[in-house]
C-alpha cells in the first residue's frame, strides 16, 4: 500500500516535473533579454499572421452563407417564372431600376405598394413615397459626395431613409428602393411584377466563377505558405544559443527528455503569443472588412465569424505544430552536458523525393488544364493540392539546390571563399532561412501572372473593337432612333454616335426557313460597317459573307421577295409582316469591322431603299464612341439614356474598370508580399546577428591578422546573397510554371509579366541588401578587437 | 622620467596607457623587442598582458604613449595601414577560436597570404610548406573541427608564420593544450621563429612556456617590468 | 632559511631582548618549528661578532637573556642585500622565500620585487633546462622535465603569493 502510494506520488511528481519543465521553457522564452524579446516578437508576429489568415479562411464560408441568405431573403422578381397575382391589399408592384455607376453595379427597384399590408423589402422600415428613395449607406455616402454627382442626376429623388443591414449583402453594396405610382404590370414586358412577399422570387443561380474561386484559393495559399514556412523557421530561431542553454541545464542534472520538454515549452510560449496576436490581427481585419470592396464583393464585419470548431482546431494545432517542429529540429542534435553534438555530417541530400513534390503538383494541375471554362469540372481539392505541392516543392528542392550549387561554386576572393565554405558546411541552415522568401516570391509571381492574364482577358475577351465604340444601346421601340442619336450626340463625353436600325428579313411571310440580317442607315453610317463601292440614298447592298456566316444565295437574288418581321407563331394578333423585293440594282459590298468589332453579313439599306410600308421589326441600335480621356463618360451616357426614357442603361462594351481593379489588387499583393518578405528579412537579420555574435572571437582574430573589414562584410553579404539568389532563381522558375498552369486552367493566354517578376525579385534582393546593411554596424562593432579579450 | 627605447629594437613602446571604461588596463607600460628575440610577457590575469599585446600589434590604439615599429610610429598610421602592417609584417597565434571552422586547414594557413593578394594556388603551396614544418601537413584537407587541439594550434602557428612575419604575437598559444602538446607547439614555434629571425611576443602565465623565451617582461597592475634590465 | 637574516630583519623595527626575538620569530616564521633559545643566543653572538648588531643595553639582574640587541647600519645593509639576492632556484625553497617575503613586508620593503626577482631567477634556471632539453637526448629530456616541474611549482607558488601580497601583509603586520 505504501509502495503504491509512493508510486503514485512518484507519478504525480513526474507529471509535475513535466509541466515544470514546460513552464521553465516558457520562462526562458520571455526572459532572454532584449534579443530574446525581439525573437519572441518575431515568432509571435509570424505565427499571428498565419493564425489570422487561418481564421479569416475559416470565417469565409460563413460570410458567404450569410450573403447568400440575405440575397435569397430579398428576391422579388420572378421573371415570368410564377403565375401573376391579382391586385390586393397585400400586394406590391416591383420594377427593375438598377443602373451602374462607373464600374460599380447599383441594385435598384421601384416600389408601388397597393395596400396597407404590402410587404416591405428587408431592411426597409417605411415605403418611400413618390419622389422619394431609400438607399444603402454606401450609396448614400456616394450620392452625397461630389464623386456621386453624376449618379445623383439619375437618382434625384429625396432620400428618406437608409436600407438596414438585413437588406444588404455587403457594407459597400450600392442599392436603392424608389417610391413610384406609375408601374404597370404587363404580360409582354418583363421587369415589372406584382408580389405579395419578398424572398420568393427568382434567384440568379450562385455565380460560381471558377477564376474567382481559383484566385481566392491561390491568394490564401500564397500568403499562408510563406507564413507557415516562416513559423517553422521562427521556432528554430536562436536554436544554437538555446542548445547551449539546454546543455548547461544538462550539466546541472536535467535529462535529455527534460531538455526537450524545456525546448518545447519555449516553442509553446512563442506560438501561444502568436495565437493572441493572430486573434488581434483577425479582429482588426474584420473591422476593416466593412470598408473593403473586392471584385464588387463586400461583407459586413458581422459576417466574419469563424466556426468555433475550426477555431478550436487552430488553437490546438498551431502550438502543437510549433512544438513538433522544434522536436523535429532537435532530432539530429544530442544535447550533452558539456555541449551540443550535432549528428555527424548529415547524409547527402537526395533529389528524387524532392523533385516528386513539384512534379506531383504539376501532375495534379495538369488535368485541370483545358477543362470546362465554366468550372463545372473544376476540382478545388485537386487545385489546392497541386498548388500546395508545387510551392512546398520549392522548400524541398531549395536545400538540395543550395547544397549542389555551393559545392560546385569554387574559387574566388577571400570573402567569396569564406562565404562558400560556410555555406558548404551548413547549406541546410542557409536554405531554411531563405525558404520563406522563395515560397513567397514563387507564389507572388504566379499570382501576378494570373492577374495580368486576367487583365489581358478583360480587354481581349470580346471581339469588340474598343477603339471605335465603347457603349451600345438597344432602343427597342420606345425611343425614335433620330431623337436618341441626337440626344447622345449632345452628351458630354460622347465622341461619336453610330445609329442603325437593325433586324432580320426572312424568305417567307410565315415560318421562315432562311433569314438574313439587315442594317438600315444613311450612307455615312453604313460605311462604318462595310466597304461600299459608292453610296447615295436609295441604294441597297448585300454583303454575301461576313462574321463566319453567309447569306443564303437564293435570298439575295434580285426580284425575290423577302419579309420583314415574319411570323414564327409566338406573336400576338396585331403582327403584320411587310414584304420587300430585292432590288435589281443591288450592289455587293465587302464586310469590314463594325463599331463593335464584328464583321456583319446580310443586307444594307439606305432609308430611300425602304418599301413604302416601312420596315416593321427593326430596332434602333446606337453605338457610342466615348471620350477616352473622360472617366465619367459612361455615366453621362447613362444619364442621357435615362433622360430619353430608356428603361435600361446602355451596355458597356468594354470595361474600363479592369485597369483600376487590377492595379489595386496588384498593389495589395505587392504590399502583402513585401510585408511577408520584410518579416522574413527581420528573421534573417536576427539569425545573422546571432551567428555573428557566436563568431565574435573568430572575427576578432581575423581582424587581428589584418583582414580588411570590407572582406568580412562582403563575405557576410555573399553568405546571404548566394542562397537568396538561388532561392529566387528556383522561385522564379516554379512561380512561372505555376502561373502558366493557372493561366492555362482559366483559358487565358500564357504571358509572363516580366515587370512583376522583376519587381518581386527586386524586393527580395532589397531585403537581402537591407539585412546585410543592417547587420553591418553590429558586425563592425563585433570586429573590434575587444572580442579578443578573454577576461 | 623620460624613457628611451633601447637602440636596435624592432618594436618598442613607451609609457602606454589604456583604459576600458573605468578599468585601467595599462598604466604606463614599456616594452621593447629585438629581431630574433623571444620575449615572454607574464603577469597575473587581468594585469594587462593581452592589452599590451593588442597595443603592440596595432589592434588596439592606446590612450597615450608611443609605439614604434621599425622606426614608424603606429599612432600616426591609419587603420588601413595598421591592418596592412598586420597582414604583412606580423603574425598571430591565439589561445583558441582563431581558425575559420568552414575552411580546411590548408585554406586557413593560406588565408593571410590570400589577404595579401597571393593567388590561391601559390598561397596554398606556401601554406603546405609551413604545415610540413609544423608536422601537420597530413591535415591539409581536414577542417579545424576534425583535428585535435594541439594539431589545430600548430596549424595556427603555421598560419601565423606563413607570411614570413617580422614579429609573431602569441597570446597564450598553449592555453588550451596539455603540457606535452604545449611543449611541442612551443618548441616548433620558437624554432621556426628563430630560423626566420622573427621576434616573438609571447603572452603567457605558464612558466614552462615562458621558459622558451629569452627574457621576460612582467606586467602587474598595468605597469611593466623588464626583468633583465632591472637586474 | 637564514635565521640570522630573519632575526636581523626583526630588529629593524627596534631594539629587542633575546627572548622577545624568539617570541616574534616563532610567531611570524616558526609555525611548526619553534626556535630554541640556544639558537637565538648563538646566532646573536655571531651577529654581534660580525658587527651587524650591538648590545643596546643590559637589564639589571644579569644573565645573557637580559641583553637588549639593536641592529647596526651594517646589519641593515646585510638584510637588504640578502633580500635583493634571488635564491638559487632549487627545490623546496618555500620556507626561505616565505621568510624573505614576510620580512620584507615587516620592514616595509617591496615584497613584490623580491618575488619578481626570484621568478626571474627561476625562469633563468628553467630556460637553461629547456635549452638542455631541446638539445639533449630522451633521457636528458625526462630528467630536465623533472627539474622543470619542480621549478614550475615554486614559480607558481611565487605567482600565487605575489597575487596575495596584500592579504599576507595584513596578516603579518596585524
Amino acid at each position: 500500500m505504501s509502495a503504491r502510494r509512493g508510486h503514485r506520488r512518484l507519478k504525480r511528481s513526474r507529471e509535475w516535473g513535466r509541466s515544470r519543465d514546460l513552464a521553465m521553457g516558457v520562462r526562458f522564452a520571455f526572459t532572454g533579454g532584449r534579443e530574446g524579446w525581439v525573437r519572441m516578437l518575431l515568432t509571435a508576429v509570424g505565427v499571428g499572421l498565419g493564425v489570422a489568415l487561418l481564421l479569416l479562411f475559416t470565417a469565409l464560408p460563413n460570410a458567404l452563407a450569410v450573403r447568400h441568405d440575405r440575397e435569397t431573403a430579398r428576391t422579388d422578381l420572378s421573371y415570368g417564372m410564377k403565375t401573376p397575382l391579382k391586385k390586393a391589399d397585400n400586394t406590391l408592384v416591383v420594377g427593375e431600376a438598377g443602373t451602374a455607376f462607373g464600374d460599380k453595379e447599383v441594385r435598384g427597384r421601384e416600389l408601388q405598394p397597393e395596400g396597407p399590408k404590402a410587404p416591405r423589402p428587408p431592411g426597409v422600415s417605411k415605403f418611400p413615397g413618390v419622389g422619394e428613395i431609400v438607399v444603402s449607406p454606401a450609396l448614400k455616402r456616394l450620392l452625397q459626395s461630389g464623386e456621386g454627382k453624376l449618379l445623383r442626376e439619375r437618382l434625384p429623388e429625396r432620400i428618406v431613409g437608409t436600407i438596414g443591414e438585413p437588406g444588404l449583402i455587403g457594407a459597400q453594396e450600392l442599392a436603392f428602393y424608389r417610391g413610384t405610382d406609375h408601374l404597370v404590370v404587363r404580360q409582354d414586358r418583363g421587369g415589372v411584377e406584382r408580389i405579395d412577399r419578398f424572398g420568393a422570387g427568382f434567384k440568379t443561380p450562385e455565380k460560381k466563377d471558377p477564376v474567382l474561386v481559383l484566385l481566392t484559393l491561390v491568394v490564401f495559399l500564397v500568403l499562408l505558405l510563406p507564413v507557415g514556412v516562416f513559423i517553422a523557421t521562427a521556432v528554430r530561431f536562436g536554436g544554437e544559443r538555446r542548445d547551449r542553454r539546454l546543455a548547461a541545464l544538462r550539466l546541472v542534472g536535467s535529462d535529455s527528455r527534460m531538455t526537450r520538454r524545456i525546448a518545447a515549452g519555449e516553442a509553446l510560449a512563442g506560438s501561444v503569443a502568436g495565437l493572441a496576436f493572430g486573434a488581434v490581427f483577425f479582429l482588426l481585419v474584420r473591422e476593416l472588412s466593412g470598408s473593403v470592396d473586392l471584385f464588387g464583393v463586400s461583407v459586413f464585419p458581422s459576417y466574419l465569424i469563424p466556426s468555433s470548431l475550426l477555431v478550436l482546431l487552430i488553437a490546438v494545432a498551431v502550438p502543437a505544430a510549433a512544438v513538433l517542429v522544434t522536436l523535429f529540429a532537435l532530432r539530429g542534435v544530442l544535447i550533452e552536458p558539456l555541449g551540443v553534438v550535432r549528428a555527424a555530417k548529415p547524409p547527402r541530400r537526395r533529389l528524387w523525393w524532392r523533385i516528386l513534390l513539384p512534379v506531383g503538383g504539376l501532375a495534379l494541375l495538369y488535368p485541370m488544364i483545358g477543362k470546362d471554362r465554366y468550372g463545372r469540372d473544376f476540382n478545388q481539392y485537386q487545385v489546392t493540392g497541386g498548388v500546395l505541392l508545387l510551392l512546398v516543392g520549392v522548400t524541398a528542392l531549395l536545400p538540395w539546390v543550395v547544397e549542389r550549387a555551393v559545392n560546385r561554386l569554387g574559387s574566388g576572393g577571400v570573402a567569396w571563399q569564406l562565404a562558400i565554405r560556410r555555406l558548404q558546411l551548413s547549406s541546410g541552415t542557409a536554405a531554411r532561412m531563405v525558404n520563406g522568401i522563395a515560397v513567397a516570391v514563387a507564389g507572388a509571381i504566379a499570382l501576378q501572372m494570373l492577374f495580368s492574364g486576367l487583365q489581358g482577358q478583360y480587354t481581349k475577351h470580346t471581339t469588340n473593337d474598343v477603339t471605335r465604340a465603347q457603349m451600345h444601346a438597344d432602343l427597342w421601340d420606345q425611343v425614335p432612333l433620330a431623337r436618341a442619336a441626337a440626344g447622345f450626340k449632345a452628351t458630354k463625353g460622347v465622341a461619336k454616335v453610330y445609329a442603325f436600325d437593325e433586324g432580320y428579313v426572312a424568305d417567307r411571310r410565315k415560318f421562315a426557313e432562311k433569314t438574313a440580317p439587315i442594317t438600315m442607315a444613311d450612307c455615312a453610317s453604313l460605311r462604318e460597317v462595310a466597304a461600299l463601292p459608292s453610296c447615295k440614298d436609295g441604294d441597297s447592298f448585300v454583303i454575301p459573307a461576313g462574321g463566319g456566316e453567309e447569306v443564303a444565295p437564293g435570298m439575295s437574288r434580285p426580284g425575290s421577295t423577302l419579309w420583314f418581321d415574319s411570323i414564327d407563331g409566338s406573336e400576338g394578333t396585331a403582327h403584320r409582316p411587310a414584304p420587300w423585293k430585292v432590288p435589281a440594282d443591288m450592289k455587293r459590298a465587302r464586310a469590314i469591322k463594325d463599331p463593335t468589332g464584328d464583321k456583319r453579313n446580310g443586307f444594307l439599306l439606305t432609308p430611300g431603299a425602304l418599301p413604302s410600308g416601312g420596315a416593321p421589326g427593326l430596332h434602333g441600335q446606337i453605338y457610342l464612341a466615348l471620350d477616352q480621356g473622360l472617366a465619367t463618360a459612361p455615366d453621362h451616357a447613362r444619364n442621357t439614356a435615362r433622360r430619353l426614357g430608356m428603361p435600361i442603361d446602355p451596355v458597356t462594351l468594354v470595361s474600363s474598370k479592369s485597369d483600376d481593379t487590377y492595379a489595386s489588387i496588384r498593389t495589395f499583393l505587392f504590399v502583402g508580399a513585401a510585408g511577408v518578405l520584410a518579416l522574413i528579412g527581420a528573421s534573417l537579420l536576427v539569425a545573422q546577428l546571432e551567428q555573428l555574435r557566436e563568431r565574435r572571437k573568430l572575427l576578432s582574430s581575423l581582424i587581428a591578422f589584418g583582414t580588411r573589414r570590407r572582406t568580412l562584410s562582403l563575405s557576410v553579404l555573399w553568405q546571404t546573397a548566394i542562397p537568396i539568389g538561388l532561392g529566387l532563381a528556383l522561385a522564379t522558375a516554379v512561380g512561372l510554371a505555376l502561373g502558366a498552369a493557372l493561366l492555362k486552367m482559366t483559358h487565358k493566354p500564357v504571358g509572363v509579366d516580366w515587370a512583376s517578376v522583376l519587381s518581386m525579385t527586386g524586393i527580395a534582393t532589397a531585403v537581402v541588401l537591407l539585412v546585410t546593411v543592417l547587420s553591418l554596424p553590429p558586425l563592425l562593432r563585433l570586429m573590434r578587437p575587444d572580442g579578443l579579450r578573454t577576461e | 622620467m623620460t624613457r628611451v627605447s633601447p637602440p636596435g629594437s624592432l618594436l618598442a613602446a613607451q609609457d602606454l596607457r589604456k583604459a576600458y571604461g573605468p578599468t585601467t588596463a595599462l598604466d604606463g607600460a614599456d616594452f621593447s623587442i629585438h629581431p630574433g628575440e623571444v620575449v615572454a610577457v607574464m603577469g597575473p590575469s587581468g594585469s594587462g598582458k593581452s592589452t599590451l599585446l593588442h597595443c603592440l600589434a596595432g589592434i588596439v590604439t592606446p590612450d597615450s604613449g608611443s609605439i614604434t615599429y621599425n622606426g614608424h610610429e603606429l599612432a600616426t598610421m591609419s587603420d588601413a595601414q595598421r591592418s596592412a602592417l598586420r597582414r604583412s609584417e606580423f603574425g598571430f597565434v591565439f589561445q583558441f577560436g582563431q581558425l575559420v571552422p568552414e575552411l580546411t586547414c590548408v585554406e586557413n594557413v593560406a588565408l593571410p597570404l590570400r589577404l595579401n593578394g597571393t593567388s590561391r594556388k601559390e598561397a596554398e603551396r606556401a601554406a603546405l610548406r609551413w604545415m610540413e614544418r609544423l608536422e601537420v601537413d597530413d591535415l591539409r584537407k581536414k577542417r579545424p573541427g576534425e583535428v585535435s587541439g594541439g594539431q589545430g594550434q600548430r596549424v595556427a602557428v603555421a598560419r601565423a608564420l606563413v607570411t614570413g612575419p617580422r614579429v609573431l604575437f602569441a597570446d597564450e598559444p598553449t592555453g588550451a593544450l596539455d603540457s606535452l602538446n604545449g611543449e611541442r607547439v612551443m618548441g616548433l614555434l620558437t624554432e621556426a621563429a628563430r630560423s626566420t629571425n622573427a621576434a616573438v611576443v609571447l603572452v603567457t602565465h605558464e612558466a614552462r612556456v615562458a621558459a622558451y623565451s629569452d627574457r621576460e617582461v612582467v606586467v602587474r597592475d598595468g605597469r611593466s617590468r623588464d626583468m633583465e634590465r632591472a637586474i | 632559511m637564514s635565521i640570522g637574516h630573519t632575526l636581523l630583519g626583526l630588529l629593524e623595527s627596534g631594539p629587542r631582548h633575546g627572548y622577545d626575538l624568539k617570541r616574534a620569530f616563532d610567531e611570524k616564521f616558526g609555525h611548526d618549528r619553534p626556535l630554541h633559545y640556544g639558537q637565538v643566543y648563538s646566532t646573536m653572538s655571531r651577529l654581534l661578532k660580525n658587527g651587524l648588531v650591538e648590545v643596546d643595553g643590559i637589564e639589571p639582574g644579569g644573565g645573557p637573556e637580559r641583553k637588549r640587541y639593536a641592529i647596526t647600519d651594517a646589519g641593515i645593509t646585510d638584510v637588504e642585500r640578502w633580500l635583493a639576492t634571488p635564491e638559487k632556484p632549487e627545490p623546496y625553497l618555500q620556507s626561505l622565500l616565505y621568510s624573505k617575503v614576510v620580512l620584507a613586508l615587516l620592514t616595509q620593503r617591496a615584497a613584490a620585487d623580491i618575488l619578481d626577482t626570484q621568478r626571474s631567477e627561476h625562469l633563468r634556471g628553467m630556460r637553461i633546462l629547456t635549452d638542455r632539453k631541446r638539445q639533449g637526448d630522451f633521457a636528458d629530456q625526462l630528467i630536465c622535465d623533472h627539474a622543470l616541474f619542480h621549478l614550475e611549482a615554486d614559480l607558481r607558488w611565487l605567482e600565487l603569493t605575489a597575487a596575495r601580497l596584500d592579504k599576507l601583509a595584513e596578516a603579518v603586520t596585524a
